[in-house]
Parts: structure tokens; C-alpha cells; sequence
């Protein structure tokens, strides 16, 4: 059952004004704090009302203004996961994942008590309190609790902003199986660009109250609609872009002009490259290469298992080399740095035309 | 030890009528009940509200603490009197409440309502509505997101509140005479025992009976600190 949703609310600082529809599969929903995301989750569960719009479950109707239909959020069934679980403190894990079994009889409760916890994959905390467990169980609890009243739709709030990193990765995977077995709508909101990858099939990209991007993840990863949703989902190098000839466009930002796979639409700004699409070639490799630069690093940074390297494509060398204003920001495995350090300056970088995003800058536009 | 030794040397001689200390506790228990149900009613109800209604409807509840007893008193005997609305209305049933042991209670109840309202109010604002909320999406009724959810995770200032709402009633003397009068063995509370006690210079009994409420005060107020502090607040907010 398909979870249609269209919702209009005025919010202080701007309108969350979204429409989408949500199949048996889990959407992630990806956007900076303050985009809207929760209110969007707290409309669906009918525990905000929106101004104008309709949430329907299948041919259930959650909320419809043009009818004055507002189901109360205990008709709804949409369970929802809150951004710090809210286990209920004064209650043990058991009584809390029971808390939505009430009209069921005692021992049946009892069953789908443990089958439930059995199912979360957390043993042997049912008469603790809340306060007693760590958060990976809180979380678990919660997700339990939520389930426990069969939901139509399941809403997640940050599920994972809580935990530490360590168990992030443990909770990510525990979601992803219950996703699995789940099938039926579910809205996961996150600002974290790699959970709302890793965990959903399709994606939403929500900019102050509008949906910037709607659809396969692999596609808005691949081929970004706009500058804004190339800067939510990661991509980290842009410039202003201005077109030469058919296949030809001139980075205005980094000073250089670059051939380019994609056609170049007239509502195109900006052009952008992710960071590590940004190749590192050789000299004399033979035939002659498209959109290869020499260039000079900056600064780097580095993590654990990647290196940062940011580079400014301008050779302008002397005294103004200091100069700590970069052009680009490629990200290699610290083995790629080592065999990088080994070559001959100036480096070359490789921009491939079939790398290279063509953006219009939708925000610009409507202010 | 001063306790007791007041309470020895203003042993009677004569028999003692006890008839002002069980009307004080059965009006104050009576009387803590009314607040309690519609203290908590009103600050359920004021919880989710702003605006000038809701602010209307915080000073009215809490006129009785900053008025003047007797002004209550006296408020309370326009309405509940012969020509008083409420008064009117209770004619028609063959009641009248002025200068009975209903009174009592609706005057110490009225006096007290503000302590319990704010407490209660206090005690609900510092819970976390997300609670409240997962208790709705979990197919929760209003009434039990109430008790099973508002009320145990309130309870500290709740019952704090009805303490408090309980030693107001206790003490309660202005709009208690004002409304019920001083009638022995009916409308006559332990205050109101004391005041006529002095009055016609029966120290004695002015004694017993000032040494009766300082007791049960201190108890109740011992009672409330042991419960809210030395206590802790129960065994889920323990590791």
C-alpha cells in the first residue's frame, strides 16, 4: 500500500510544501537541519496539522483539508521512531514495547512481546528500565515498540543521531534488515548523507520546505537535477559555468575550460565534480587527453584509510604561491598519496567530461 | 520535647469535644480530592494552550491565593447565598450549602486549588511531550496518556501539589467562616475551634488545638520532603 503524500504547512522561517509518494520500500529522506524533514514526518503521523494537502494510506485517508478529514495519531497506525527514542523512562522494556498491544490479551502480549524483541535481536532487557540499557538496545527497543502496533508506514526520526559511532554501523545494518522484512512504506529522515544512501532505495532531497530531488538514489547520486542537491549529496568542487561552443564550457571559478559529456542546457550556472571522481594521470601516457591540468597543492588532510588534497589549478608560483585559496578538493586512498608524492610537479589531474555535473542553480533563480 | 510538653500542660482537665479535629481531617480529605481532580483537569486542559483564554484562565485560578480570605469567603457567600446563582440552583433541590459541612470543603477547596493547579502545572510542562506523542502514535486514548504516561512521570510535583493543597485546607479559617460559620460539631474545624477558643479566653483548648495542627503540619511537610527528596524518585530513575 503506496503512503501518497502532499502537505502544505507555513513554518516561521519559510513553507514545507512537499509531494511525493512512497511505495513498499524505504525512502530516506536527506536534507540540512532546519529543511523541514521532521515537521514532514510529524504531519504523516497526524501529530501536527498541515495547512493544506492529503496523506493517504492506499485507499486509506490520513488527513485530507479539502475534506476536513484529520485522523487523530492513534487511528493512524504509522509508527514512528523518535529522534531520541522516547522510551517511556518509568516503564521497563517489556511494558514499553507492550504499550501498543493493550487491547490484546495478556499472554498474547507476552508472545508478541518476545517475539518482538526476538526479532530487534535484543535478549534478556525486558524487565529492565530504560535508563538500565545502552542506547543501541534503546534504539532497538524503540524500533520494537513501534512495530509492535503492526504500522502501515513507519517513520524514523535520525535513528541513528544518537548512537555512537561504533554502533552506528551495527544499527545501520539491524535497519536494514528490518526494511527487509518490513515491506511496506517507510520514511527514514537523516541529514547523514551516507545512512540516507546506504538505507534507502529511493531518496528525497528536502531544501527549506521543497523537494530538490525525488527518485532512484543511484540516479540523484549520479546526475545531481541541481547546484543545491550536488552540494547535499556530498559533491564538494563547483564553479560558475559559462558556455563556449557545443561540448565545451569554461569553469569561470577555476580559471580553465573543459569539454563536457552532457549536453548544455540554457538553465545551466554551475558545473561541479565530486571529489573523487578527480583522477590523478600521468605524463606522456600517450595520446592526448581530455581536460588535463597541472596543478599545485595546497594543504592537505588527512583520515584514517583517505587523504584530502586540496589543489589550486592556477601556476602562478613566486611569492603569491602561499596562497591558501584552493580550486578543487580530490579525495584518494592513502595508497593512491603515496604513489601521487613519488611523481614529478606540477601534478596533472584528470576532470572527465562524464564526471563532470552541468547544474542550474534553482535557489538563485526563485529569490 | 517543646511539643509534648505543650501538649501536657494544655491537657484539659474537662472532657475535650475532639468533633473540630475529625471535621478538619474529613473536610481536608474531601476537600484535596475536589482540587486534585480539577487541578489536574485544569492544567491537563491549560498544557497544549496560549493565548489570552488560557492566560484569562490562569489568573482566575489564582485569585484565591493572593486574595484575601475573606474576600473569597465573601465571593464565595454572594454565589452560593439565597439569591446567589449557584444558590438559587441548589434551592431547587432542597440544598443549601451556606452554614452547612459542605462548605467547609467548598471553601477549602477553592483556597487550595491554586496550589495544586500550579504544582501540577509545573510538574506536566517538565515532561517531555515527546512521551506523550509516542504514546498517541501507539494508538494511546487521551485519558491514558494521562495516567499511564503524564501522571507517573509527573508524580514528584504531583504529589508535592496535593500535600501542599492538603495542609492549605488544613489551615484554611477566613472563607471557611465566612461560608460555613461556627457551628460545634458541624461546621467548626480546628481553626475556627482556636479563633473562638481565644475569643471567650479558653486557652487551654486554644492550646490543644494549635499543638494539633502544628503536628500534623510538620508530619504532612516532613512527609512531603521524605517523599520528593530522601526518597529519591523511584526505582526506574535508578542505574
Amino acid at each position: 500500500m503506496p503512503l501518497e503524500v502532499q502537505i502544505e504547512k507555513r513554518l516561521p522561517e519559510f513553507t514545507l510544501d512537499v509531494t511525493f509518494t512512497c511505495g513498499d520500500e524505504p525512502l530516506s529522506v536527506l536534507g540540512p537541519s532546519g529543511a523541514g524533514k521532521t515537521m514532514l514526518l510529524r504531519c504523516i503521523a497526524g501529530l501536527e496539522r498541515a495547512r493544506r494537502g492529503r496523506v493517504a494510506l492506499g485507499s486509506r485517508v490520513l488527513f485530507d483539508s479539502s475534506k476536513s478529514v484529520h485522523l487523530r495519531p492513534r487511528d493512524r497506525r504509522v509508527g514512528m521512531l523518535f529522534q531520541h527514542f522516547a522510551l517511556f523512562p518509568n516503564k521497563t522494556v517489556g511494558e514499553n514495547v507492550a504499550f501498543g498491544l493493550q487491547k490484546l490479551p495478556r499472554h498474547e502480549q507476552q508472545q508478541r512481546v518476545t517475539a518482538l524483541l526476538e526479532r530487534t535481536r535484543i535478549i534478556g532487557v525486558e524487565s529492565r528500565y530504560p535508563r538500565q540499557i545502552s542506547g543501541g538496545e534503546q534504539q532497538r527497543a524503540a524500533l520494537a515498540r513501534a512495530l509492535a502496533i503492526d504500522p502501515e508506514a513507519l517513520l524514523l526520526d535520525e535513528p541513528l543521531s544518537a548512537l555512537d559511532t561504533h554502533l552506528r554501523s551495527q544499527m545501520e545494518t539491524q535497519l536494514q534488515e528490518t526494511f527487509a522484512a518490513y515491506r511496506r512504506p517507510a520514511l527514514l529522515v537523516t541529514h547523514n548523507i551516507e545512512e540516507a544512501y546506504r538505507l534507502g532505495e529511493r531518496m528525497l532531497v528536502l531544501s527549506r520546505g521543497r523537494v530538490a530531488a525525488f527518485g532512484g538514489k543511484d540516479e540523484i547520486f549520479r546526475r545531481p537535477p541541481s547546484l543545491e542537491v550536488a552540494r547535499l549529496t556530498g559533491c564538494k568542487n563547483f564553479s560558475r559555468a559559462r558556455m563556449i561552443s557545443i561540448g565545451m564550457v569554461e569553469a569561470v571559478d577555476w580559471g580553465c575550460q573543459l569539454r563536457v559529456a552532457h549536453e548544455l542546457a540554457a538553465a545551466v550556472t554551475h558545473l561541479g565534480i565530486r571529489a573523487h571522481e578527480i583522477d590523478f594521470v600521468e605524463m606522456n601516457s600517450g595520446a592526448p587527453q581530455e581536460n588535463v591540468f597541472p596543478c599545485r597543492l595546497v594543504r592537505s588532510s588527512e583520515t584514517p584509510f583517505r587523504v584530502t588534497l586540496y589543489l589550486s589549478l592556477r601556476q602562478s608560483g613566486g611569492a603569491t604561491s602561499e596562497n591558501s585559496s584552493f580550486d578543487l578538493q580530490a579525495e584518494v586512498t592513502k595508497e593512491t598519496f603515496r604513489r601521487i608524492r613519488e611523481r614529478p610537479l606540477p601534478w596533472l589531474i584528470q576532470l572527465r567530461p562524464g564526471s563532470i555535473f552541468l547544474l542550474p542553480d534553482e535557489s538563485s533563480q526563485q529569490s | 520535647m517543646p511539643l509534648t510538653a505543650l501538649v501536657v500542660y494544655a491537657a484539659p482537665s474537662v472532657p475535650i469535644d475532639w468533633s473540630p479535629l475529625r471535621i478538619s481531617l474529613e473536610t481536608s480529605v474531601v476537600a484535596t480530592v475536589v482540587t486534585f481532580v480539577a487541578g489536574m483537569a485544569t492544567a491537563v486542559w491549560r498544557q497544549r494552550r496560549t493565548g489570552f483564554v488560557s492566560a484569562l484562565v490562569d489568573g482566575i485560578c489564582l485569585l484565591p491565593l493572593v486574595l484575601p480570605p475573606t474576600v473569597v469567603g465573601f465571593f464565595l457567600l454572594l454565589l452560593f447565598g439565597r439569591n446567589g446563582p449557584l444558590g438559587k440552583l441548589l434551592m431547587r433541590f432542597g440544598a443549601t450549602v451556606v452554614f452547612s459541612w459542605p462548605a467547609t470543603v467548598i471553601a477549602a477547596a477553592v483556597v487550595a486549588f491554586p496550589l495544586m493547579y500550579l504544582s501540577a502545572r509545573a510538574a506536566l510542562e517538565q515532561v517531555d511531550s515527546r512521551f506523550f506523542e509516542a504514546a498517541r502514535t501507539l494508538g494511546a486514548s487521551e485519558w491514558r496518556v494521562f495516567h499511564a504516561v503524564a501522571l507517573p512521570l509527573a508524580w514528584p510535583g504531583v504529589l508535592a501539589g496535593t500535600i501542599l493543597s492538603f495542609a492549605r485546607a488544613l489551615g484554611e479559617f477566613g472563607a471557611t467562616l465566612m461560608l460555613a460559620g461556627d457551628i460545634p460539631g458541624r461546621t467548626a474545624t480546628i481553626p475556627i475551634a482556636i479563633y473562638f477558643a481565644v475569643e471567650s479566653d479558653d486557652i487551654q483548648h486554644a492550646l490543644t488545638w494549635s499543638a494539633a495542627d502544628v503536628a500534623i503540619s510538620l508530619a504532612l511537610l516532613g512527609g512531603l520532603y521524605y517523599w520528593t527528596h530522601a526518597r529519591g524518585r523511584g526505582r526506574w530513575d535508578r542505574r
